[in-house]
């Protein structure tokens, strides 16, 4: 008897088998009349969550900014944020779902190395545009083997690299040293500062885990070594600890930090609002966004924020978030009236976008990578700011270029 | 008589589990592809913890174990992808039963709490295992991408695809699980939990009994893994953590310990019920849904499984069989012996 029942349950299954089979349809996935769907994933949980939860709220933020000025074409950007809580494990989960469930037209700025590296292959094996990657590793520039992901921020090597550059410009006798961390990261920044100083004249290179509790042996390594300049390449927390830990030792040396571990405001909320102006005065860092207190892009920037992300603290994050929906929204607008995967590639590739950075994007059918170069940027009296110094780096090379930023137009929304 | 029927019974099983796929979408087949990946790990350890009282925290580790044989054999074969399949499947055997038998033979002669410690060490230490081994450190190994057969791209997605590879490989390694259970060996593991003593005094020796245990519950969780590296073509560290090595226990426990269907169930509701209550939260108002993002699936799961150790020791198994007929399991297990 039961086994009777099963076999007609069997059958009935079998008949769904419409369900699952492939889809043929023409229309482009994500894409309406009047909506565009795109998805991303981030670590609103975990390890990696403090301060990087934030960009995706600004991302938000700015859309809904588009959104209620009408849109892009006339189709308001849906933007699905996913937790992975920065578990390559949850990534995987969280993409196949943004692509199979809700059926993203792109998955734009999922953030993370180990993350993104987990779901890269099944992006290509989708064709799912794979728009601006939030790491500077330089997997995600290899247009003849992932021709459909593109890199954002400036990868770890050309920081390195500028750093390297402006820290011997300053002081051509200076003893150069590299904190990293233990990865991808720290590798690249290390990479980088070999390529200008030759990997002989780097005193003494020390590296540390994210799962460690603190930096005494190795600011004691660097301080013992007699280092002058010390080269960071790390995360944030990481690096108001580097800095705490010398100042608890009687210790001022120049610090030389890498764009993702140096952003003020965050730090400032590490070290204390107090300590942070002494302690980070004269910090030298890099960047590609404008986030110079008093430019037009951040007055914009801020009002956003206050409008539609509830007056979240501001911070670099929040600039970043936003000037990676300016550019999905500025692609999408030049990717045509009726956006395709294959037009929205194309619109990246053509190299008209122009973004919003201090700096020119370097897209091409030949080059994935976001910004090839950086500016400099130093704290004085507690105001990070950028000086007149950029670089751009090319096959080891480091050329100091003038900076160009793009000036805002049209408020900020694109392709009007 | 028994050992034909068990054979017959998995494979109608697998096939209308295979029939089934059919009635799903393509993330609900990927999602049904990581449940068979978590049954036939669940299925060693229920075996492991209800039968041998051996208890193991680290089944996960075996799982990436598993998984790391895989892409390192499947990676190496060329040639059809049934053969890169195969090769991969005994790489994975191989290096999960290997381990399995490392762990065995310290496990003969550890109990209780000092053996779950051990496992635990073992999650614990894989991460930084993974960075020191010449295994790719965060970002894992990639595994070879095995694609439809042209003959049925027609017919179905990848995603399905993965899903009745992910099918016959957990039978392939649950099957001969329930063999080995409702055989001989079954006999010793039983004997060996209710009384070393009398155990050995009968002839079993306890230490090779649960050594051998230890392997048979390595290889399936060994398979499991192999089955996530076929469905997410890749295996990283990051995925073998310590909530999820936990959650297999948990999904062992919430099944009923020792029972096969009771894995079963208790996988698909490991996969599906951190999802399930994502869903539930998307849908509360923004605000409160982002404070609950990530939390509130760790804190019901909680509270789901003290109700269930509460209200039914034996598990979601016990239940169903209440449900069902009434009628008693052949070799019912004592469910409530794994202190010891």
């Amino acid at each position: 008897m039961h086994k009777r029942h099963l076999t007609v349950a069997a059958a009935a299954v079998l008949a769904l088998t419409a369900c699952s089979t492939p889809s043929s349809e023409e229309s482009t996935p994500g894409v309406t009349d009047d909506t565009v769907v795109i998805g991303t994933h981030q670590p609103l949980t975990g390890p990696a969550a403090a301060g990087y939860s934030a960009i995706s709220a600004a991302t938000s933020a700015y859309f809904e900014y588009v959104n209620a000025n009408g849109g892009i074409n006339g189709r308001q950007i849906e933007y699905i944020v996913k937790d992975d809580g920065y578990d390559p494990a949850n990534t995987q989960n969280a993409v196949r779902e943004l692509v199979t469930e809700d059926k993203v037209f792109a998955v734009v700025n999922g953030l993370g190395t180990p993350t993104h590296s987990s779901v890269l292959d099944y992006l290509d094996q989708q064709g799912v545009p794979d728009l601006f990657v939030s790491s500077g590793s330089l997997t995600w520039n290899q247009p003849g083997v992932y021709p459909n992901t593109f890199a954002y921020n400036a990868d770890y090597v050309t920081e390195g690299a500028a750093l390297a550059k402006y820290a011997i410009e300053q002081d051509p006798d200076a003893v150069i040293c590299v904190l990293g961390q233990d990865d991808d990261y720290g590798d690249g920044v290390i990479e980088g500062v070999e390529d200008v100083v030759g990997s002989n004249t780097i005193a003494e290179v020390q590296s540390y885990a994210t799962s460690g509790e603190d930096l005494n042996a190795q600011i004691g390594a660097l301080m013992s070594a007699g280092c002058e300049v010390n080269v960071l390449g790390t995360i944030n927390g990481f690096t108001a600890m580097a800095i705490g830990t010398a100042a608890q030792l009687d210790w001022f040396p120049k610090w030389y930090v890498s764009s993702s571990g140096a952003d003020y405001p965050t730090l400032a909320g590490f070290l204390g609002e107090e300590l942070a102006p002494v302690l980070l005065e004269g910090m030298v860092s890099v960047n590609y966004l404008p986030f110079s207190p008093d430019g037009e892009w951040v007055a914009l920037f801020e009002e956003i924020n206050a409008e539609y992300n509830d007056g979240a603290p501001f911070t670099g994050n929040t600039v970043f978030g936003m000037s990676v929906g300016y550019l999905f929204a500025e692609a999408l607008a030049a990717a045509g009236e009726d956006p395709t995967r294959e037009s929205l590639v194309a619109a990246i590739e053509s190299g008209e976008l122009l973004g919003n950075g201090i700096l020119p994007l370097s897209y091409s059918d030949s080059d994935h990578a976001g910004y090839r170069g950086v500016g400099i940027a130093t704290v004085s009296d507690g105001v990070q700011d950028y000086v007149d110094v950029a670089y751009v780096v090319s096959a080891g090379q480091v050329d100091a270029v003038e900076p160009d930023p793009v000036p805002l137009e049209n408020d900020g929304i694109p392709g009007n | 008589m028994r050992r034909l029927s068990i054979p017959l019974r998995a494979l109608l099983i697998t096939v209308l589990a295979i029939g089934g796929t059919f009635g799903l979408d393509p993330f609900r087949n990927y999602q049904l592809a990581t449940a068979a990946a978590c049954f036939a790990a669940v299925a060693g350890l229920t075996v492991l913890v209800g039968l041998t009282g051996q208890l193991s925290l680290g089944h996960a580790v075996l799982m990436a174990s598993g998984g790391y044989g895989f892409a390192f054999a499947a990676s190496a074969a060329t040639g059809p992808a049934i053969l890169v399949l195969a090769a991969g499947l005994l790489g994975a055997v191989a290096v999960s039963g290997l381990l399995g038998l490392l762990l065995g033979l310290a496990a003969a002669r550890l109990r209780g709490p000092y053996l779950a410690g051990l496992t635990l060490a073992l999650v614990i230490a894989l991460p930084s295992a993974a960075n020191t081994l010449p295994i790719g450190g965060d970002q894992g190994l990639r595994a070879p991408f095995l694609p439809v057969p042209e003959a049925l791209t027609a017919l179905i997605a990848v995603e399905q695809w993965h899903a009745w590879l992910a099918i016959i490989v957990a039978a392939l390694a649950v099957t001969p699980l329930v063999m080995l259970r409702s055989g001989r060996a079954g006999l010793r593991m039983r004997a060996v939990l209710d009384d070393e003593t009398a155990s050995r005094l009968s002839g079993v020796d306890p230490g090779s009994v649960k050594t051998g245990a230890f392997v048979a519950s390595a290889v399936p969780a060994g398979l499991g893994g192999a089955i996530l590296a076929i469905a997410t073509q890749q295996v990283a560290p990051g995925g073998y953590g310590l909530a999820f090595s936990l959650l297999l226990v948990v999904a062992a426990v919430v099944g009923g310990l020792g029972s096969i269907g009771g894995a079963a169930i208790g996988s698909v509701l490991v996969v599906f019920f951190p999802w399930v209550v994502d869903e539930l939260v998307a849908a509360a108002p923004t605000d409160l849904g982002q404070r609950l993002d990530g939390n509130l699936a760790v804190l019901v799961f909680g509270a789901v499984i003290v109700a269930v150790t509460v209200l039914w020791p034996g598990g979601a198994a016990r239940l169903l069989d209440r449900f069902l007929a009434a009628r008693p399991r052949r070799f019912a297990t004592p469910a409530t012996n794994t202190e010891r």
